[in-house]
């Protein structure tokens, strides 16, 4: 293989492991809510949240494992890699806070990825489009679970509201990594692998302001902060929550259920 | 306030499965509103494929009848089997009676 096409298959990767792991690692967050909702149908629709992400990253890990071509499946490549070979988002790490924090992370991260999903349908990886076309429709539900909350929160009572500004003033930093531009998005673009997602980022602002305005919530002024969890640089959350999700797979290797 | 008013109110569940003609009562839920009764029923009763409809209604606004009333509401039934249609030769054609 030549140094041209060997890049090409690394930026593939790599560019599939990103979307992949920022759904892994959102759905184990989400996980930690099961028996803690505050009602028992939002802990169930925390849950379900959860499983449709883990299954999200499940199909696109395994599909990472082939490209990669070393004979690594989706247990190996959740449960085996160490924290800066993680390439999830940033925001997907931090803890979870309250429940309006939580569902506030949701709806920033579902109105991101509803136009990556929406741009991979046409990817030239006819399985990363398959998958694509598969989350989509999760992900509309999620949006629209999250987007309500956010209404209900934002302008509910004064509590509330205090509460959710605060979880947009902590949260909104981290959403300049979504779109900030790497060499890795530049070759899926250029080989029609999946959008640069610096690209997304007027659908996603079109999906997020309108919800956030009649949620009464005010925009925090965008900051030179910048997160790099998808380069691999993450905050110090992330290595507390491998541990906990990695440590059956790391005690009994190969472990199956 | 009283621990009652605190509480959302309550929604009785009704859902068409995927082959059933009508819906049937499966449970309920508690929801601020019907929008969210509807997400609600959703996320705890159609994980397993059970469902491609739903209806949600408050609980409070179903009439019910009066189970101190069942003798004179429905043992009067009780010996009328000819309003069964057991007793009608019925011919080859006639399909799902």
């Amino acid at each position: 293989m030549n140094a041209t096409l060997a890049a090409a298959s690394a930026a593939h990767i790599e560019y599939v492991l990103r979307i992949a792991d920022s759904s892994l690692i959102l759905g184990q967050r989400l996980a930690e809510w099961c028996g803690h909702g505050p009602v028992i149908e939002e802990d169930i629709a925390l849950t379900n949240v959860a499983l449709d992400l883990i299954g999200q990253s499940r199909l696109l890990l395994t599909h990472a494992g082939k490209l990669e071509g070393r004979g690594r499946d989706e247990d190996q490549l959740a449960f085996l890699r160490s924290e800066p070979e993680f390439r999830n988002l940033a925001i997907v790490e931090l803890p979870n806070g309250d429940f309006g924090r939580t569902i506030l992370r949701n709806f920033l991260f579902a109105a991101f990825q509803r136009p990556l999903w929406q741009a991979l349908a046409g990817s030239a990886d006819a399985d990363l489009a398959a998958i694509a076309g598969k989350s989509a429709k999760e992900t509309r539900y999620h949006l629209q679970h999250a987007s309500d909350w956010v209404v209900r929160l934002g302008d509910g009572t004064q509590e509330s509201h205090a509460r959710m500004q605060q979880a947009l003033d902590l949260l909104w930093p981290y959403t300049a990594e979504f779109f900030s531009p790497s060499p890795t998005d530049e070759v899926a673009a250029a080989t029609s692998i999946g959008p640069a997602w610096a690209s997304l980022e007027a659908d996603w602002e079109a999906a997020v302001r309108p919800v956030l305005d009649v949620a009464t919530l005010k925009l925090p002024a965008r900051t030179p902060f910048g997160s790099f969890g998808k380069f691999g640089r993450h905050t110090e959350h992330l290595g507390h929550l491998l541990p906990e999700m990695q440590f059956l797979q790391r005690t009994v290797p190969g472990g199956s259920w | 306030m009283t621990e009652s008013s605190r509480q959302w109110p309550l929604w009785e569940v009704f859902i068409r499965s995927k082959n059933g003609l009508d819906h049937k009562h499966c449970g309920s839920v508690h929801a601020p509103d019907a929008k969210m009764a509807l997400q609600n029923a959703r996320d705890v009763y159609t994980r397993r494929m059970e469902g491609v409809s739903i209806w949600v209604v408050r609980a409070d606004q179903i009439v019910a009848s009066d189970p101190d009333a069942k003798p004179e509401m429905f043992d009067p039934a009780e010996d009328k089997i000819y309003r069964h249609p057991t007793f009608y030769q019925l011919p080859d054609e006639v399909n799902h009676m």
